[in-house]
């Protein structure tokens, strides 16, 4: 029974790769927060698995958490704020859709062949749950640095997050996972609150030479 | 009393924090805020003097981290002070509203506590949970002129903190993994000094592994290159005590909790070994940020680059290891935090009299700010690493550890200190005796803070007392 549930667990996890390699390829916001929706839903899934198969009860506040918090009420604000600065028209990447979908791909085998050798020790379950988990964490890097858009930079710095949580819950026993992912959904939160009041549309990165000499600061 | 040093050290800045959000007048709220940091600077002289509790699996006091609570309380008291003259002003000059210094206050209480968390944490999870807290609350005081600048200095700053939050935790975790096969699960396994204990028995490969993520997340907080692109934004758009204190503090926390990393895998003989992964992440620190001073314009970000120097030259010195330049590594981090807050002091009363922060609109200090221009001399010399100034002796240790044990590296160290002394010379020959190009107000500083961190890093450098040295050698042999 047990060993179905991490199955399941990992199942959730597979997919969340899978929707994180989806949102590189996606250029509409509204899909990109639709996306992140589903990312945190089998996020939820997966830890709820993870905790009953681990029978680790704390974790379930961990997925209520990732349900309510990041699976609704984030998206829906990002959704908001969205419609309300009318961006979400823009089609904003700095690398286009194929060379990022490659490099997805190369930091997904880079992951696992990171992650693999060196938990030989740990036992397959969780050295698969880790590889998981730093592609995961990867992408949603490379999402962040691939987006000149505040609001996809906050979704990849989630989505990192996200990954991070998968790990932390894989790993057994690991004291302070619920902490963590509260901590964390405050957090994004607030970030989103300041996106809104700042009207932050689009940071740095740009690829308009002026645009970097002021932000360095320094012209002569 | 004594073993509830710890607890008294974290228990007033959240207190303050907590109160400070409901004071009002900015003017109260600044004296407060100097009382809440002397409060908390007094309990950690009692922590530094106390017996050391043993350590809980959440918090652990020795000798290590009471020497970094007292040292960056102090440095958090006497920013406060200077703190208070320097809002005065930016109050009078309307670019601060009281709403936003009430918020100010608050937070700088939050800044301190977390940091003396991240410091006295014994468990690895709570090591993070506080660096991540601090940045996250410098990430708001960068932010918080609200000019477009200042906002892409804060967003720049959260987005390359958050690659390195993610990478630090990882490593954590990975840790963790490392440590639960031989302390079990739960609590005891993300204890530091269980781990450092059972270090020999873990898994070597998980454990270099593990470093490897952490040197990259914490690494970034330190601002070693090539993840330094956030602190030189961070430093020259945060209100000035903010630039004090990141400067001075943050990278010293951050940089300690590497320290632990660093001795958990140290301690295996099969790990690999931390030295030469932290001596090139120091050395690459050191020579291009001393190429990088001779480009800036701003004075600020002048020193910022300033910061990435020194880190990389204690982190240097921590590479190499041995008692001599784990000595060395300490000494510089405390000469370099109390010389580079009083610098960024200095910095700030300038900007605000001569109301700006660029090098070409400043100048000839000397004749229109006799004393003001007297400080930041002792402070350029200082950092210069000239003597007869402490970091000259930090320095000189570091450099002889160096040639002792490894002189194929001590040449690009000299190398580099050598390059960024002509910058340093260059800009102050520049700003003190150049033309006066601004036309310069008067300033009302606090003058204590300035000449207290001078004073203090001239008396290591003449004279290291001996029951100093001895305290910092006892302190370097515990990072082995």
């Amino acid at each position: 029974m047990e060993g179905h549930l991490l199955d399941l667990a990992r199942l959730g996890a597979a997919g969340m790769l899978v929707v994180s390699l989806t949102m590189l390829t996606q250029e509409r916001l509204f899909g990109l927060v639709h996306l992140y929706a589903l990312h945190a839903l089998l996020l939820a899934a997966a830890v709820a698995l993870q905790a009953l198969a681990q029978h680790a009860p704390h974790l379930l506040v961990t997925a209520a958490v990732a349900l309510a918090v990041k699976g609704l009420a984030i998206p829906w604000a990002l959704h908001r704020i969205v419609v309300r600065l009318g961006i979400h028209r823009d089609l904003e990447k700095v690398i286009g859709a194929g060379p990022t979908v490659l490099l997805g791909l190369a930091l997904t085998v880079l992951a696992v062949l990171v992650v693999t050798p060196p938990t030989a020790g740990a036992g397959a379950l969780v050295r698969q749950d880790l590889a998981f988990a730093l592609a995961v964490v990867l992408l949603g890097l490379l999402l962040m640095v691939t987006r000149r858009n505040a609001v996809s930079q906050v979704i990849g710095f989630t989505s990192v997050e996200n990954g991070l949580i998968l790990a932390a819950a894989g790993a057994r026993g690991m004291p302070l996972v619920v902490e963590f992912s509260v901590a964390f959904s405050v957090l994004v939160a607030m970030i989103v609150v300041g996106i809104f009041l700042f009207r932050i549309r689009e940071r740095f990165d740009t690829v308009d030479v002026h645009a970097l000499d002021r932000f360095r600061g320094e012209r002569p | 009393m004594s073993t509830s040093a710890p607890y008294a050290v974290l228990l007033v800045p959240a207190a303050a924090a907590l109160g400070l959000a409901f004071v009002r007048d900015p003017k109260l709220g600044a004296r407060l805020n100097v009382a809440a940091s002397l409060l908390t600077f007094l309990a950690s002289l009692a922590l530094l003097a106390g017996e050391r509790p043993p350590p809980d699996d959440l918090l652990i006091v020795d000798d290590l981290d009471s020497t970094f609570v007292a040292l960056t309380t102090l440095v958090g008291f006497t920013t406060s002070a200077f703190s208070a003259s320097y809002i005065a002003h930016e109050l009078d000059t309307g670019r601060l509203t009281p709403a936003l210094l009430r918020f100010y206050h608050a937070m700088y209480q939050l800044m301190l506590g977390s940091m003396i968390l991240a410091l006295l944490a014994d468990n690895l999870g709570l090591v993070w949970v506080g660096v991540e807290l601090a940045t996250l609350v410098t990430v708001v005081m960068v932010g918080l002129y609200r000019t477009e600048p200042a906002l892409e200095a804060a967003w720049k700053y959260f987005i390359l903190g958050s690659v390195g939050i993610a990478l630090a935790f990882f490593g954590t975790v990975l840790t963790y993994l490392a440590a639960q096969g031989v302390l079990g699960e739960g609590l005891p396994a993300l204890a530091w000094h269980r781990i450092l204990g059972a270090a020999p028995r873990l898994d070597p490969a998980l454990l270099d592994l593990a470093f490897v993520f952490v040197l990259v997340g914490y690494g970034t907080k330190v601002g070693l290159v090539p993840l330094h692109a956030w602190l030189p934004d961070a430093h020259a758009e945060g209100p000035t005590p903010i630039s004090a204190v990141l400067s001075g503090l943050l990278l010293n926390v951050a940089l300690h909790a590497l320290l632990r990393f660093r001795m958990i895998v140290a301690a295996h003989p099969d790990a690999l070994a931390p030295g030469p992964l932290m001596i090139a992440a120091g050395l690459a620190s050191l020579s291009f940020a001393a190429f990088m001073l001779y480009r800036r314009r701003d004075i600020k970000r002048f020193f910022a680059y300033s910061s990435i120097e020194h880190m990389g030259i204690a982190t240097f010195a921590f590479g190499v290891g041995g008692p001599v330049a784990n000595f060395a590594g300490l000494l510089h981090m405390a000469m370099h935090s109390l010389t580079k807050s009083a610098i960024f002091m200095a910095v700030g009363h300038v900007a605000q009299a001569c109301g700006t922060q660029k090098f070409a609109e400043l100048g000839g200090l000397v004749r229109s700010h006799p004393r003001l221009a007297f400080a930041l001399g002792c402070g350029m010399v200082a950092i210069a690493g000239l003597p007869p100034f402490g970091v000259f002796t930090s320095e000189f240790l570091v450099l002889g550890s160096a040639f002792a044990t490894r002189p194929l590296f001590a040449l690009p160290l000299a190398a580099g200190l050598l390059v960024a002394l002509g910058a340093l010379l260059l800009r102050m020959l520049d700003v003190l005796f150049g033309e006066a190009k601004a036309p310069a107000a008067p300033v009302r500083a606090a003058w204590w803070p300035l000449w207290l961190h001078l004073a203090l890093v001239l008396a290591a450098g003449i004279l290291l007392p001996d029951p100093v040295v001895q305290w910092f050698r006892r302190v370097a042999a515990l990072l082995g």
